[in-house]
């Protein structure tokens, strides 16, 4: 506990790394996902490949990506956007499935009604279909949130990893109480930014509940 | 007027929904589309706004070949509506009315008063404005479907079976009330259903459609009843369609009889049937023969009441059978008793307006058999 009192500025500064690591990719990777899952879901057999694609890099381990982006991207090997371009990578990789899938589930219907009263498809997809979207994609952003905030730890290898610097720094220098607060911290953070996405989500599509309190009436 | 010439869609299968169809809708008017599962209605209806695009023919609307204008811009100058209404679940009542107006570019104020007015004239009450369509019946759907086709005051307006999917009751309050909108806006109505009765209680013009999509008749519904085209047709239109076309026949002329009036309190008829009306001569039942005053118990239910101001000889004849007495009750446009009606009266006055060929449209009648079929 000592310890964590002498290095509360030490934390601090980890902390806000953590947030940025994590949370920038998010941003990004979500930005990257919407056009890509609605090209996926407009390309009847594209998109099995764009969504197959996009899992496929989910599989590549983490600690990889670290190592060869900046091979890859001619960035230093100590850049810090060698962990952000990977999160985001694998924020893509989440969600280009989920914004595809919820896309799908627009009703055709909706879809047709719009189209028929005039809407022009960029229009129509801002207006009609991405809102309609945004329960769904919430959900897989939250899922992305999480496992992102997780991964960052890992970049603590190469020297960016927030608050998994607490994990190895604590580890090498046999201090507990480093280790604890660090994992700690990380399960905080997430429950947190979980929490957050939650209540925006709920601000964004007062709708959906009215919709489910009405289905949940009517099954009751 | 919206015109089809020589229209055909195939397809990318082979199927051929319509086969060189021809038809004129006439402005103002509501015109159906009636015709059993998969007989090209849909598909006609889809094809004038561009939903759908033919491959053969041409289609304009007021002079001008669909085909020359872009097709969002056509699109919002057309109301559609469809079954189950399709509306955004994302938004307001108000805002889903308020849609088209907003795509065409008037400002969010102006697009909210426009809706909250709307919601006034399809008989929504104003405290639905910020209510979510899953929030709704489906009647009320419906309802904020119409509205939404009609925010920005397209002259023509499509209605893919807007009605079918609410139940039976409701629909006849949807149906009653479009022809009272249409009443007082006289939109070009293209109405599509697969039912004969929505079809002839609505359509000022009816097109009948087979299998295959070819156009079987077109016609005023009175005609359809009475001188279906075909065989097809024919059994379309179903069964007791003679008695349905006296809806179509005004029953001017028909002689009203006397009709013994009691009040309650009054002897009773010492012979017969007489009709016991309320102090504003209106009907309250009928009394047989008996004995002593007329009391309240004693009142037997009457049937329909004919208006004969107004009524068909359908009103007048349908008075006669549900009459207890065997007479129907005339009434006139205030509900007061003029007379009675006889069945015997409505079959002459039918033979009499056969005579004079007092069939509505029946010059418009095509087909050789059609003779055959009405002597
Ligand atoms: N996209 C399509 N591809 C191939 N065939 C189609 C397509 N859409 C419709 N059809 C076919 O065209 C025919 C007419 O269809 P349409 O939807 O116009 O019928 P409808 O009269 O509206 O029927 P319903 O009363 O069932 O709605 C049917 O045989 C249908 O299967
Ligand atoms: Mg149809």
């Amino acid at each position: 506990m000592n310890w964590v009192i002498e290095n509360l500025g030490f934390i601090a500064s980890l902390l806000t790394d953590h947030i940025v690591f994590s949370l920038v990719p998010v941003v990004i990777g979500l930005v990257i996902a919407v056009p890509l899952g609605w090209l996926a879901n407009r390309a009847g057999f594209g998109r099995a490949v764009v969504v197959n694609l996009a899992g496929l890099l989910y599989t590549i381990p983490s600690l990889a990506l670290f190592v060869f982006l900046p091979a890859i991207l001619g960035t230093g090997i100590l850049d810090p956007v060698n962990v952000i371009v990977a999160l985001s990578v694998y924020t893509v990789a989440l969600l280009v499935r989920t914004v595809a899938d919820a896309l799908e589930a627009v009703p055709p219907l909706v879809v047709d009604a719009a189209t028929a009263m005039g809407f022009k498809p960029f229009r129509r997809f801002v207006a009609a279909e991405l809102p309609i979207s945004v329960p769904v994609i919430l959900a897989g952003v939250r899922v992305a949130a999480v496992s992102s905030i997780s991964l960052v730890t890992v970049g603590s290898v190469i020297g960016f990893g927030g608050l998994g610097q607490m994990f190895t720094d604590g580890f090498q220098r046999s201090i507990t109480a480093e280790v604890v607060a660090g994992i700690v911290l990380v399960v905080v953070l997430a429950l947190v930014v979980d929490g957050i996405l939650l209540l925006i989500g709920r601000l964004l599509t007062p709708w959906d509940r009215a919709a489910r309190a009405v289905a949940q009436g009517a099954t009751a | 007027m919206i015109e089809f010439r020589g229209v055909t869609k195939r397809f990318p299968d082979g199927t051929v929904a319509v086969d060189d169809l021809d038809l004129v809708v006439e402005s103002g008017r509501i015109t159906v589309f009636v015709g059993p599962s998969g007989c090209g209605k849909t598909t006609s209806l889809r094809m004038i706004n561009r939903m759908i695009e033919p491959t053969g023919g041409t289609i304009s609307v007021e002079g001008k070949d669909i085909m020359s204008r872009d097709a969002a811009e056509l699109r919002r100058g057309i109301g559609y509506v469809i079954q189950q209404a399709g509306l955004f679940p994302h938004r307001t009542i108000l805002d889903n009315i308020a849609t088209v107006p907003l795509l065409l570019g008037w400002n969010k104020k102006q697009a909210r008063e426009r809706a909250a007015e709307l919601m006034d004239t399809v008989g929504l009450a104003a405290e639905m404005a910020k209510r979510y369509p899953a929030q709704l019946s489906g009647g009320q759907q419906q309802r904020v479907g119409v509205a939404r086709a009609l925010a920005a005051d397209p002259p023509v307006l499509l209605m893919d079976e807007p009605f079918s999917a609410v139940d039976p009751i409701v629909r006849e309050t949807l149906q009653d009330e479009l022809l009272r909108l249409q009443g007082e806006l006289g939109k070009t109505i293209v109405f599509v259903t697969h039912d004969i009765d929505e079809a002839i209680k609505l359509g000022d013009k009816v097109a009948v459609f087979r299998t295959g999509g070819k156009l079987a008749q077109y016609d005023e519904p009175g005609v359809l009843l009475s001188r279906p085209a075909d065989d097809f047709v024919d059994s379309f239109v179903g069964r007791d369609r003679g008695y349905r076309g006296l809806g179509f026949l005004s029953s001017d002329g028909l002689p009203i009889g006397d009709l013994p009036v009691v009040a309650v309190g009054d002897r009773m008829p010492t012979d017969g049937w007489a009709v016991v009306v309320d102090g504003e001569r209106r009907p309250l039942g009928w009394v047989a023969r008996g004995t002593g005053t007329v009391s309240e118990d004693a009142l037997v239910p009457g049937g329909s009441l004919y208006d004969a101001g107004a009524g068909s000889l359908r009103a007048a004849l349908d008075a006669a059978l549900s009459s207890p007495s065997g007479r129907g009750v005339a009434v006139d446009g205030d509900g007061r008793v003029l007379g009675s009606i006889g069945a015997d009266d409505v079959l002459r006055g039918l033979a009499d307006s056969r005579e004079a060929d007092g069939v509505p449209g029946a010059d418009t009648v095509r087909g050789a058999d059609v003779t055959d079929r009405v002597g």
